[in-house]
């Protein structure tokens, strides 16, 4: 399952590691960390957010583990795609490295592109592929879709968005 | 039983529909107490004059077997200004660059304290703020219902059926020239080129087609709602457009597969207008097919009302010629 992690790390070196150990150690696929090193907490620590896939049934050892190692753990919740939609994007999609486009999504760890068909119906010819995108949150989708216009203007890709998104 | 003088200047696909239109409805308007008497009809060539109203079939049966109702050299801002009438059919064609005859002839028309009913886009894209402000200070009533959709009542079920509410944003397919390619590229699963080809053929898209498909006729509409509906001062440049020439008929039939199909659709609010191909859910009412036009006006009390029809043809939209005119002189 997919789970975000609200931690706090003590603000001197080598805490990451301290915080990153018990995830391998559990076999859990760190998925993004976003560290906010300017932000303290009133306790003088470094807020961080992880978001993670794991066996449900490790979590609470990865939890377990990351105290043992002296970092707090604030919250621990499912994270789930609620937000779910289908875009078009007409062009030269694979010769301007598709692979590229879902990595610039996939890689925000709050979108995922989960389905991807294309057509390619001959050299020189404009291919199409439709995308599904899911996203934890409405504004985590229209951030994924701001990144996805980004491309597809550098790219020259045209991006058909669905009726009801603000495009 | 009231008279209304007025002149058609442009006297082509509309101009001739608005004579028909006035032949067929005759006594429908004498029974709303209403006469109206066509004084000048103006086309490139010339002018035919009748202080007295000319005759409509006989303009009608002259502009088809010569090409022209001229019978005299007389242009429309002169007929404006010399012949005695109220009311000036503006229905020459759309130029978005200069405004072209008809921003000259709407201007001639408030400057001698005429009122004007126009099919004409171009001079309202352009110059939307002079053109009503010329009209207010004349005291001359001024309405475009067939500027935009056609048929489709969309400026008037805004600011006057709708009165009261506030309009938060209007969403649709203005063009009914790229709902027909789109449309007919899903069917057949052909090429947009193909079917371009085919639409030139049956006369539903233009030789020139850059218009149409680009979606500059589309931006020109929106603008003209920002104008008159939402009461900005917007020109074509304030429009963010895509057109649809890119659209591929494996793209239309992936978006199918999963419920959706491609339209090109115009969006208007106080914070943006926009033209894009989007992708519209197949039970949703935006979407029609072939040439019909469409639009959901989003209102504050009534919530969505959506309005579909002809986009285009001298009936249709002559139709809404009619309307305004009974608007402004009925009762
Ligand atoms: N067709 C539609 O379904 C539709 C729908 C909505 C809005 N409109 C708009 O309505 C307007 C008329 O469209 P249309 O389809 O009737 O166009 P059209 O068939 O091309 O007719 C234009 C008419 O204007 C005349 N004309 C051209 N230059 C003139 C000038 N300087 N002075 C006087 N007359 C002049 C033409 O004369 P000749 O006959 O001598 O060439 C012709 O009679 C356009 O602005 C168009 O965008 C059309």
């Amino acid at each position: 399952m997919r789970v975000s992690m609200d931690i706090e790390l003590k603000d001197v070196p080598g805490q990451m590691l301290l915080a990153l150990q018990p995830l391998s150690e559990c076999k859990a696929n760190l998925i993004t960390v976003v560290h906010h090193h300017q932000k303290r907490t009133p306790r003088k620590t470094v807020p961080v957010k992880l978001v993670l896939e794991a066996r449900p049934e490790s979590i609470e050892t990865i939890k377990a583990k990351l105290e043992e190692n002296g970092i707090r753990v604030v919250r621990v919740g499912e994270h789930r795609f609620r937000e779910s939609i289908n875009v078009v994007l007409i062009g030269h999609v694979v010769h301007t490295g598709i692979r590229d486009t879902i990595d610039e999504i996939d890689r925000t760890g709050y979108a995922e592109v989960v389905d991807l068909s294309l057509s390619m119906p001959g050299i020189n010819m404009l291919s199409s592929a439709l995308m599904k995108i899911d996203a934890v949150s409405k504004e985590d989708l229209q951030k994924a879709l701001t990144i996805l216009k980004e491309v597809s203007t550098k790219k020259n890709l045209l991006m058909v968005l669905p009726i009801d998104i603000q495009a | 039983m009231k008279t209304v003088y007025c002149s058609i200047l442009g006297f082509g696909a509309i101009g001739q529909g608005v004579a028909e239109i006035l032949l067929m409805k005759k006594e429908y308007l004498e029974s709303i107490g209403l006469e109206v008497k066509v004084v000048a009809i103006v086309d490139s060539k010339g002018a035919t004059v009748n202080p007295e109203g000319v005759d409509l079939a006989d303009c009608l049966a002259r502009k088809k077997k010569s090409g022209t109702v001229a019978l005299e050299k007389i242009s429309g801002v002169e007929a404006i200004q010399s012949v005695s009438h109220e009311l000036v059919i503006e229905t020459t064609p759309t130029n978005i660059q200069t405004g072209g005859a008809g921003l000259q002839n709407m201007l001639a028309a408030f400057q001698t304290g005429k009122d004007v009913i126009t099919s004409n886009k171009g001079p309202l894209t352009l110059k939307y703020r002079e053109l009503m402000e010329t009209a207010k200070a004349a005291g001359s009533h001024f309405r475009f219902e067939a500027t935009v959709g056609g048929s489709m009542p969309i400026i008037n079920l805004s600011n006057e059926v709708l009165a009261g509410n506030k309009v938060k944003s209007i969403k649709g397919i203005l063009n009914g020239t790229c709902n027909y390619i789109l449309t007919r590229m899903l069917e057949e699963r052909a090429s947009y080129n193909d079917i371009l080809a085919e639409a030139m053929q049956l006369g539903i898209a233009e030789t020139d087609p850059t218009y149409d498909v680009e979606g500059i006729d589309t931006a020109c509409k929106l603008v003209i709602l920002a104008n008159a509906v939402f009461g900005l001062d917007a020109t074509y440049n304030d429009v963010e457009v895509t057109g649809i020439t890119k659209v591929t008929p494996e793209a239309l039939e992936m978006a199918y597969e999963r419920g959706h199909v491609i339209k090109l659709i115009g969006e208007v609010s106080r914070e943006r207008i926009h033209v894009a191909p989007r992708l519209v859910p197949i039970n949703h009412p935006l979407a029609v097919g072939g040439t019909l036009n469409v639009a959901s006006v989003d209102t504050e009390l009534a919530g969505e009302i959506t309005v579909t029809g002809k986009g285009a043809g001298p009936i249709e939209t002559s139709s809404a010629i009619l309307s305004d005119l009974i608007a402004i002189y009925g009762n």
